[in-house]
């Protein structure tokens, strides 16, 4: 197989495109799919501040990588999720990605900040790790947007990401969702603008593009990931791509264009009303946000089991660490 | 030759070259839009040959929590 671009050999096959590049014209291309994105959604606007998602994972570093090559200043945030080794080499991978390139990192331990981990949270509410783990990073990464200053805050959601959500929505109906769904969500009050450059892009082309620019990251899936849906939604959208390349694409794309402004349109009063928490003062749509009830409940449980004092009481407000690095990452100043 | 498996639990595999991608793919049964396969510092496109003394590694593209 040749390069589309210069006919040498090529190391990549975009088969939806029906096209193929050698390294070098691959992570051009892939760069340039990322630029067009921004600007085609005006992802990205004069005078923004840039807060970038950083898990650890490809396609986050990814995201980080490229922003930085098209000449956007973006701060990584990294959250300490407390799931064990998994947690710590991710952290450990995000602060040598960001102390290699001189990048300014943000971390906020969730244990730390609000008394217990990930697991323990799980374990103290009786729900699957993954709910409260969702609700946790949403709630984090508003706060931490708004009180820093950041007026965009990215993600680094891919294709498949994409296609699995919208499929998962479609089968269940969550109309909701479905009108929200999208790669930009506009600000609004107290709520900075959330963007997914990587959303065109299949997860092994991001994949294809962290092994040519030679970016390490963790390989290891998250212990809770283990029978997850958004897995077997990508098993199967996987196998219909293989059989017919582009599937995922023109799911996506052509839900975007032709059936959610239909959504929109049919669904008055869409837009809920914002208001700001009792508790702890964050944008919500109730009374108490649901981060807050959260946490009350798993208070309430977990002085029950012994995991927290009987005194203790839950704080709201994160523990951020600024982590700005030399130039070795055992040297990081914090 | 040597296929490495990394998917992500390493695991390593022996198979008898030459064979292209796609056929080694077809014979481990792995879904080619879940993978990319490299040989050393390499990527390689489902038609490239892989020879008897080569190794090749086949890592996992899919991750199943959100970015």
């Amino acid at each position: 197989m040749k390069c589309s671009v210069c006919g040498a050999r090529a190391q990549v096959e975009v088969r939806r495109r029906n096209q193929a590049f050698c390294a070098e014209h691959y992570r051009e291309w892939f760069v340039g799919e990322v630029r067009r994105n921004i600007r085609r959604h005006r992802m990205i606007r004069d005078g923004d501040r840039l807060l970038v998602a950083v898990s650890g994972g490809k396609d986050s570093l990814v995201l980080w990588d490229t922003l930085e090559r098209l000449g956007y200043a973006a701060t990584g945030f990294h959250i300490q999720l407390g799931i064990g080794d998994y947690s710590r080499r991710a952290l450990q991978t995000t602060r040598a990605f960001a102390a290699k390139r001189g990048l300014e990192l943000l971390v906020v331990d969730v244990r730390e900040s609000f008394g217990l981990s990930v697991p323990q949270l799980a374990h103290a509410t009786g729900r699957a790790a993954c709910s409260g783990c969702g609700l946790v990073k949403r709630y984090l990464m508003n706060r931490v947007a708004e009180e820093e200053g950041f007026s965009v805050v990215a993600t680094g959601h891919n294709l498949d990401d994409e296609a699995a959500t919208l499929l998962g929505n479609v089968t269940h109906w969550q109309t909701d969702a479905l009108v929200r769904q999208g790669p930009m969500l506009e600000a609004r009050a107290g709520l900075a603008r959330r963007v997914k450059p990587l959303y065109s892009l299949a997860e092994r082309e991001v994949a294809a593009y962290a092994f040519l620019a030679g970016i390490a990251y963790q390989h290891e899936e998250c212990p809770h990931a283990v029978g997850a849906k958004s897995l077997l939604y990508k098993d199967v959208l996987g196998r219909l791509e293989t059989r017919m390349p582009g599937t995922k694409q023109v799911f996506l794309e052509q839900y975007l264009k032709k059936i959610q402004p239909v959504f929109k349109e049919g669904l008055p009063g869409a837009e809920v009303e914002l208001r700001r928490c009792e508790r702890c003062g964050s944008v919500t749509t109730s009374r108490v946000c649901a981060h807050c009830k959260l946490w009350e409940r798993a208070y309430s449980r977990a002085r029950k089991l012994g995991l927290l004092p009987e005194d203790a009481r839950f704080d709201p407000r994160p523990r951020l660490r600024k982590i700005v690095p030399d130039d070795n990452p055992d040297h990081s100043k914090e | 030759m040597k296929v490495v498996l990394r998917t992500p639990q390493k695991e390593v595999r022996e198979l008898a070259g030459p064979l292209t991608v796609a056929e080694i793919l077809a014979e481990l049964k792995i879904d080619p839009d879940g993978v990319i396969v490299a040989r050393g510092s390499e990527l390689l496109t489902p038609d490239a040959r892989v020879e008897d003394d080569d190794e090749v590694e086949i890592i996992r593209a899919i991750s199943g929590g959100a970015a």
